[in-house]
C-alpha cells in the first residue's frame, strides 16, 4: 500500500462560513495504481489533490483526518522534513504549464533547480539527468535551451511531466495536465504517460473532468461528487455496470462516439450548497431512485470485492 | 432531419481569409481560411470539428460579419452577402442569423435582468407584443415558469440555465440560421446533453438551420447531419457525420478519429508520435497536412489537392484520385 487516505475532510472558511469541499473521503492507493478521479466543476477534485499533499493555502484548510504515505502521515509530518519528500517521494503536475513554468529561465535551468535543491548531484550529472528526464516524454535535447514561449502548449506539458518525473518518485499526482491541449496533443501525451508508467512502475493520481477520457485511460476510477466519493471501482467494471446513480447519470451524460447513442440524457438539478450541511445523501435531490432511507447518510463501503460505493440502493 | 429544398441557405464560395501581423515594417500574414466552400441546406446541422487554431471560429465569425473575407462570396439566401451593409440589410440580416456563444458567463450583461436581455433584440427589430414573444422564447429553452426568470439577473443562474437564456436570445427574432460556436465547451458533462437536445428541439420546431463548431467529435456526431473535418484553414473531409466518425477516409480525420475519447474502444491503437499543426504564416504549398501524413507522395508536397467525391463524400486528399 502506497498511501492510504482516512477520513479526509477540508475546506475554505471564510467570512464565518465554512465550505466542506472535501467531506469524508477515504481510499487507498497501491503501488503500480492508475487512480483516475472524476468529476464535474465544484466537486471538490483539486481541494482533495492539494490536501493530500499539504499545498491547500489559506483560506484552505484541512479540517480533519489523516493521509499515510509509505505509512507515515503527511498530514502530521515536521514542514522541513515533508519538503524535503517533496518531487522525492511525490510530485505534482498542475493544469495549466503555461502558467507553471518560469517564462525568463529557460527549461534546463528549471528543471535544474529542481534536482540540485533536491538532492547532492553536480551540476554535470543533473545535466545527465535531465537529458535522459526530456528523452523519456520525447523532446528532443536540443530544445533544453528553449525558453518556455518558444515551445507550444504541448510540449509545455511535457515539460512539466518531465519534471515530475526527474527522481522517478513513486506516486506522481496529475491535476488535469491536458486540460488546455488539443485531443491528438493530449492523446499522444497519455500514451508517453502511460508508456513511462509501465517502465518505471510508478502510480498515477489522475484528476479530470473529461469523464469519457479517463474512463478509456484509467485503471481504477473515483467518482466525486459533491465533496464525496461516492463510487470507487475498477475503471471497465465501473463503466460496464456503475452502482451509484450519480456515476450511471455521467456515463448516460456524453454521446457514444463509435457505439448507437440510446441513452443520452443530463442529470437533472444542481450540486447542493456546501456551505451549508446536507442531511442524508448529497445526490438525493437530483437522484431518481430516491427513497426514505435516503433521508439518511450512506455509508461508503465495499460491495463487491475491490468496488465501493456510497448509496443505499446500489444499482 | 428537417425539409431540404434544393438550393442551399448558405453557401460558402472559395472563401479566404488572412490576418495581418505587423513586425516592424515587415507585415505577415496568417492564413486562417484558405479556399472553402461548402453549402449549407434548411434545416440542416452541420458540424465544423477541428483542433484549436484550424480557422473554424474565424469561418464562423466571417458568416457573422464580424470579420469580412479577402477572397471569395458568401450566398445567404440566393443573396451574395456585401461587405458593407446598409442599415436596413443589416437589421434584416441579423434577424435571420443569431449566435450562441461558448461562454454563457461572459456573453451575457451582467447588470441587465434577463428580460431586458430578451427585450434588446425585438426592439431594434421593431417587433410587437413583445413581451408575449419573450414568454413564448423562455418557454421554448424550458425556462418554466418565465416568470420566475425575467426579473433574474444572470449571476443568480446557473451555467446551465445562463446558456438556456444566450439560446433564448438567440431564437427570439426567429433566425432561419443559427450559428454556434462551442455551445456545449463550458458547460459542466451532466448539463451538457440538456443543451444539444434543446438545440435539436429547436431545430425541430423551426426547421432551423445550425452551423456548429466543435472539437468534440463524439457530441459533433450526435447532432449533426454533416461533419466538416478542417484542418490548417481548409476543409479536408465533409460528410455524413455517422459515415465520417465510424469510416474516416482522410488521414486527417482518422488521427482525429483515434485521438477522440472513447471509453468503449476494446483495444487502444497507438497514435505515435504524430507531429505538429503547421505555421499557418508559412502553410505548406501542398496539402497542409502532408507534413504529418504517414501516406505522403511527391505531389502532396507541392499541389493542393482538389476534392475527390467517393459517395457523396468530399475529401481532399490524393489518395482518392480516380
Amino acid at each position: 500500500m502506497l498511501l492510504e487516505i482516512k477520513n479526509l475532510t477540508a475546506g475554505y472558511k471564510s467570512q464565518g462560513k465554512i465550505v466542506q469541499a472535501v467531506k469524508n473521503v477515504s481510499f487507498v492507493l497501491e503501488e503500480n495504481d492508475f487512480l483516475g478521479i472524476a468529476g464535474e466543476s465544484g466537486c471538490g477534485k483539486t481541494t482533495l489533490l492539494f490536501s493530500i499533499l499539504r499545498l491547500l493555502k489559506k483560506p484552505g484548510e484541512i479540517f480533519e483526518g489523516e493521509v499515510f504515505f509509505k505509512g507515515e502521515d503527511l498530514l502530521k509530518m515536521d514542514e522541513e522534513k515533508l519538503r524535503r519528500k517533496r518531487w522525492k517521494e511525490f510530485s505534482l503536475v498542475t493544469q495549466s504549464a503555461m502558467n507553471a513554468l518560469n517564462p525568463v529561465f529557460k527549461i534546463k535551468d528549471q528543471i535544474m533547480d529542481v534536482i540540485l535543491e533536491h538532492s547532492d548531484y553536480s551540476k554535470t550529472e543533473a545535466m545527465e539527468i535531465i537529458e535522459k528526464v526530456l528523452q523519456l516524454v520525447g523532446i528532443q535535447k536540443e530544445r533544453m535551451d528553449s525558453f518556455p514561449h518558444q515551445l507550444s502548449g504541448g510540449m509545455k506539458q511535457r515539460v512539466a511531466i518531465a519534471m515530475a518525473l526527474v527522481f522517478s518518485p513513486p506516486l506522481v499526482v496529475m491535476d488535469e495536465p491536458t486540460t488546455s491541449l488539443d485531443v491528438v496533443v493530449q492523446r499522444s501525451i497519455m500514451e508517453e504517460i502511460d508508456e513511462i508508467r509501465s517502465q518505471k512502475k510508478f502510480s498515477i493520481i489522475f484528476v479530470t473532468h473529461d469523464i469519457s477520457l479517463l474512463f478509456e485511460i484509467s485503471k481504477r476510477i473515483a467518482i466525486m461528487y459533491a465533496g464525496e466519493i461516492v463510487e470507487i471501482g475498477p475503471t471497465k467494471q465501473v463503466y460496464l455496470s456503475p452502482f451509484h446513480p450519480y456515476t450511471k447519470g455521467l456515463i448516460n451524460s456524453f454521446p457514444k462516439l463509435t457505439k448507437e447513442t440510446k441513452e443520452y440524457k443530463g442529470i437533472p438539478g444542481k450540486i447542493p450548497d456546501l456551505s451549508k450541511p446536507v442531511e442524508g445523501c448529497s445526490f438525493k435531490d437530483r437522484c431518481q431512485y430516491r427513497k426514505e432511507l435516503c433521508d439518511k447518510r450512506p455509508e461508503f463501503k465495499e460491495i463487491t470485492s475491490g468496488r465501493w460505493v456510497a448509496c443505499h440502493f446500489p444499482q | 432531419m428537417g425539409s431540404l429544398s434544393f438550393s442551399p441557405v448558405i453557401s460558402f464560395d472559395e472563401i479566404t481569409k488572412k490576418f495581418p501581423i505587423r513586425k516592424g515594417f515587415k507585415v505577415q500574414y496568417v492564413h486562417a481560411v484558405r479556399n472553402v466552400s461548402l453549402d449549407i441546406y434548411q434545416g440542416e446541422i452541420i458540424s465544423i470539428v477541428g483542433e484549436s487554431g484550424c480557422g473554424k471560429t474565424t469561418l464562423l465569425r466571417l458568416l457573422a460579419r464580424i470579420y469580412l473575407e479577402d477572397n471569395g462570396e458568401i450566398v445567404f439566401e440566393g443573396k451574395s452577402i456585401p461587405k458593407r451593409f446598409s442599415r436596413r440589410e443589416e437589421l434584416e440580416f441579423r434577424r435571420k442569423v443569431q449566435m450562441i456563444f461558448q461562454d454563457p458567463f461572459s456573453s451575457l450583461n451582467p447588470v441587465k435582468k434577463i428580460y431586458q436581455i430578451l427585450k434588446r433584440p425585438l426592439e431594434l427589430q421593431k417587433f410587437d407584443n413583445v413581451e408575449k414573444r419573450i414568454y413564448e422564447a423562455l418557454e421554448e429553452v424550458e425556462l418554466t415558469p418565465p416568470d420566475n426568470f425575467i426579473n433574474k439577473y444572470p449571476y443568480e443562474l446557473s451555467g446551465g440555465q445562463r446558456q438556456r437564456v444566450v439560446i433564448a436570445r438567440a431564437i427570439i427574432t426567429k433566425p432561419s440560421v443559427i450559428l454556434a460556436d462551442e455551445p456545449t465547451s463550458m458547460l459542466d458533462v451532466s448539463i451538457r446533453a440538456g443543451i444539444m437536445k434543446l438545440m435539436l428541439k429547436i431545430r425541430d420546431d423551426f426547421n432551423t438551420t445550425y452551423l456548429h463548431v466543435t472539437h468534440d467529435l463524439a457530441a459533433a456526431r450526435y447532432i449533426s447531419d454533416r461533419i466538416a473535418v478542417m484542418y490548417a484553414g481548409m476543409l479536408l473531409e465533409v460528410g455524413l457525420s455517422d459515415e465520417v466518425v465510424l469510416n474516416p477516409l482522410h488521414p486527417y480525420t482518422k488521427l482525429l478519429r483515434k485521438a477522440a475519447p472513447d471509453p468503449d474502444k476494446l483495444v487502444s491503437e497507438k497514435l505515435g508520435n504524430t507531429g505538429e499543426v503547421p505555421n499557418l504564416i508559412t502553410p505548406p504549398k501542398g496539402c497542409p497536412f502532408e507534413p504529418r501524413c504517414n501516406y505522403s507522395m511527391e505531389k502532396c508536397k507541392n499541389t493542393i489537392p482538389p476534392y475527390f467525391e467517393i459517395d457523396g463524400r468530399k475529401i481532399r486528399c490524393f489518395l482518392f484520385e480516380k
